[in-house]
């Protein structure tokens, strides 16, 4: 290796761990600060001097009334029928899209992409009036339903490139044998598109644990909170007064997250890169 | 007949989808272009006002115009910022140096958590007046600065949290990147190329297909930011995080006005398709395709 290209490799190494260290600052800041104790959360030390869970003990009671297990309850309740629902309509209109012609075939598939860049700010107040019409407040079924229908062009999108690259002489092979198309789809292609299934099942669920503008405007009532709600009606009820269990819960309500990542991080860059979407 | 069965299977398996998009996607769209010709607040009847909704946002709004210069300062301090950011990262990533696949990894973990609740509660307390931006900045002899107390520094803040999820963007320059052909670069450093030629005459037009789709998904999200400038300072000081999402969801949820905020939020659409549409229309100019842009 010559001695200039070794020149910029440090550079470069040396750049990376710049950017990393400074980017994840406020994790680890955030994960020392979780077990301070309130007065000291605004001193300049990373670490605690003095090493405490009141911040977990303390956070986890909640409102009061209604504790965290109750928010991370309402949120797997809200979360898990999304997940399942979208994987199963999403990849069953795709498998519609990408195995069979069909009158309309071209037009359904540009608005289908075309739906993906409406901007959802646009809609927002009609279907708030009407979940209220149909009496769906303060239930799930806001977020449930629209997943059952489709899914989102997202993922639709995702499941029809998938697809694609599943040969066809697999499809063929089984209607000779007598396959109906049901069958093909639940025993051919959904085994096969695994990755795909995993992709789409890892980025709701992370949208949906995140998300915050639809418990918002959709539930109301204090025991039906996922933990974004709770979360910030902590840091409502609390007031700049204990900072420490508000950093404690924050840490708690990302963990899944963070765990799941970790663990299926391989799904989240190829499902990025398959679709070439955002994250 | 055959032919006819098939016909309709393909149909029968987009059926869900039709229906959700009639259900969840085209009566919402157009019934808030009705309301947004009436003056429906939710305790009487709509009523056709004709467009005195938008002729009041455009001329007598004190909020709208204020609200329409933070959303765009913020979009495009946003959206450039964390396109070359991204762009730079990857290709430094790019240089098969060791350890891609956990510096990738890191960079990507705040773009899986930036967006939840959690993170922007944290960084309120992190740039609160004694929290630790300023504990870190005393270190540099940068005096204490009310991040979040005021209006020349709150947007910036907010700025800063989207930027920081520059993650997702850059694992698709990344993939484009490695798409690229090694032989190319060869055959300009024989040519003489230096790194700078090779970046704008290689590397730029290569992957400008993801670039032109990175910026209309960037743009259309930026324009309707809402949580952090929501949680993180409310909108305030002095308006100064107000964005369109803000004020959005102020007029609907907060004073029920939802026949002028579907004004608000049709203006809205209106910016971000024609927006959108200038970049497409741009596109065939810089956007390169390889395989002649068939989707």
């Amino acid at each position: 290796m010559s001695r200039k290209k070794r020149y910029h490799k440090i550079i470069s190494y040396c750049l990376l761990t710049a950017v990393a260290v400074i980017m994840l600052y406020p994790l680890v800041w955030m994960l020392f600060a979780s077990f301070k104790g309130n007065e000291e959360i605004f001193r300049a030390s990373l670490l605690p001097e003095t090493w405490t869970l009141d911040g977990y003990r303390n956070g986890w009671k909640g409102s009061g009334q209604y504790t965290y297990a109750t928010f991370f309850k309402n949120t797997f309740l809200m979360v898990l029928p999304m997940v399942i629902f979208t994987v199963l309509s999403a990849s069953f209109v795709a498998f519609g899209f990408a195995r069979f012609k069909f009158w309309g075939k071209k037009f359904f598939f540009a608005l289908m992409m075309g739906c993906m860049m409406l901007p959802n700010a646009v809609m927002i107040i009609p279907r708030y009036i009407m979940f209220r019409n149909m009496g769906w407040l303060d239930t799930y079924l806001p977020f449930i339903v629209p997943c059952v229908f489709g899914g989102g062009s997202f993922f639709i999108f995702m499941f029809i490139q998938f697809f694609r690259g599943v040969p066809r002489e697999l499809d063929e092979s089984a209607y000779v044998d007598g396959c109906s198309s049901i069958m093909v789809y639940f025993r051919i292609v959904m085994p096969l598109a695994k990755p795909a299934v995993f992709s789409a099942m890892i980025f709701q669920f992370m949208w949906s644990w995140n998300d915050f503008f639809g418990p918002l405007l959709y539930i109301n009532n204090v025991s039906k909170y996922p933990l974004a709600l709770g979360l910030r009606m902590s840091m409502d009820v609390n007031m700049s007064i204990s900072w420490n269990n508000i950093i404690a819960m924050a840490l708690v309500s990302i963990i899944p997250l963070v765990v799941l990542f970790f663990c299926a991080q391989k799904y989240f860059v190829e499902g990025v890169a398959a679709t070439g979407i955002k994250g | 007949m055959k032919k006819k069965m098939k016909r309709n299977k393909g149909l029968f398996f987009i059926l869900p989808w039709i229906i959700g998009l009639l259900w969840f996607q085209m009566y919402p769209f157009v019934m808030s272009l009705y309301y947004s010709f009436t003056n429906y607040t939710m305790l009487k009847e709509p009523k056709l006002v004709g467009l005195t909704n938008y002729v009041r946002l455009l001329t007598s709004d004190m909020e709208f115009w204020p609200s329409m210069k933070v959303t765009a300062i913020y979009a495009l301090v946003v959206v450039p910022c964390k396109l070359a950011f991204a762009l730079i990262i990857a290709m430094l990533l790019n240089k098969n140096v060791k350890g891609i696949g956990m510096f990738r990894t890191l960079y990507y973990l705040p773009s899986i958590l930036g967006g939840s609740i959690a993170i922007a509660v944290v960084w309120k307390i992190l740039f609160m007046r004694d929290g630790a931006v300023n504990h870190l900045l005393s270190g540099l002899g940068i005096g204490p600065r009310d991040w979040l107390g005021s209006p020349n520094t709150a947007l910036g803040t907010i700025c800063i949290l989207s930027v920081w999820q520059f993650g997702s963007s850059m694992v698709l320059f990344l993939a484009a990147l490695k798409q690229v052909p090694a032989s190319l670069y060869e055959a300009a450093i024989i040519d003489g190329a230096n790194r700078f030629q090779c970046f704008f005459k290689i590397t730029l037009p290569m992957i400008t297909s993801i670039l032109f789709f990175n910026l209309i998904m960037q743009m259309i999200n930026a324009l309707q930011e809402f949580t952090s400038a929501f949680v993180i300072t409310g909108g305030g000081p002095m308006k100064s995080t107000y964005v369109l999402g803000m004020k959005l969801y102020t007029d609907a949820f907060k004073y029920y006005k939802m026949g002028y905020a579907s004004a608000l939020s049709w203006i809205m659409f209106l910016i971000i398709i024609c927006l959108s549409m200038l970049v497409f229309k741009s596109s065939s100019a810089w956007v390169y395709y390889e395989d002649g842009g068939e989707f």
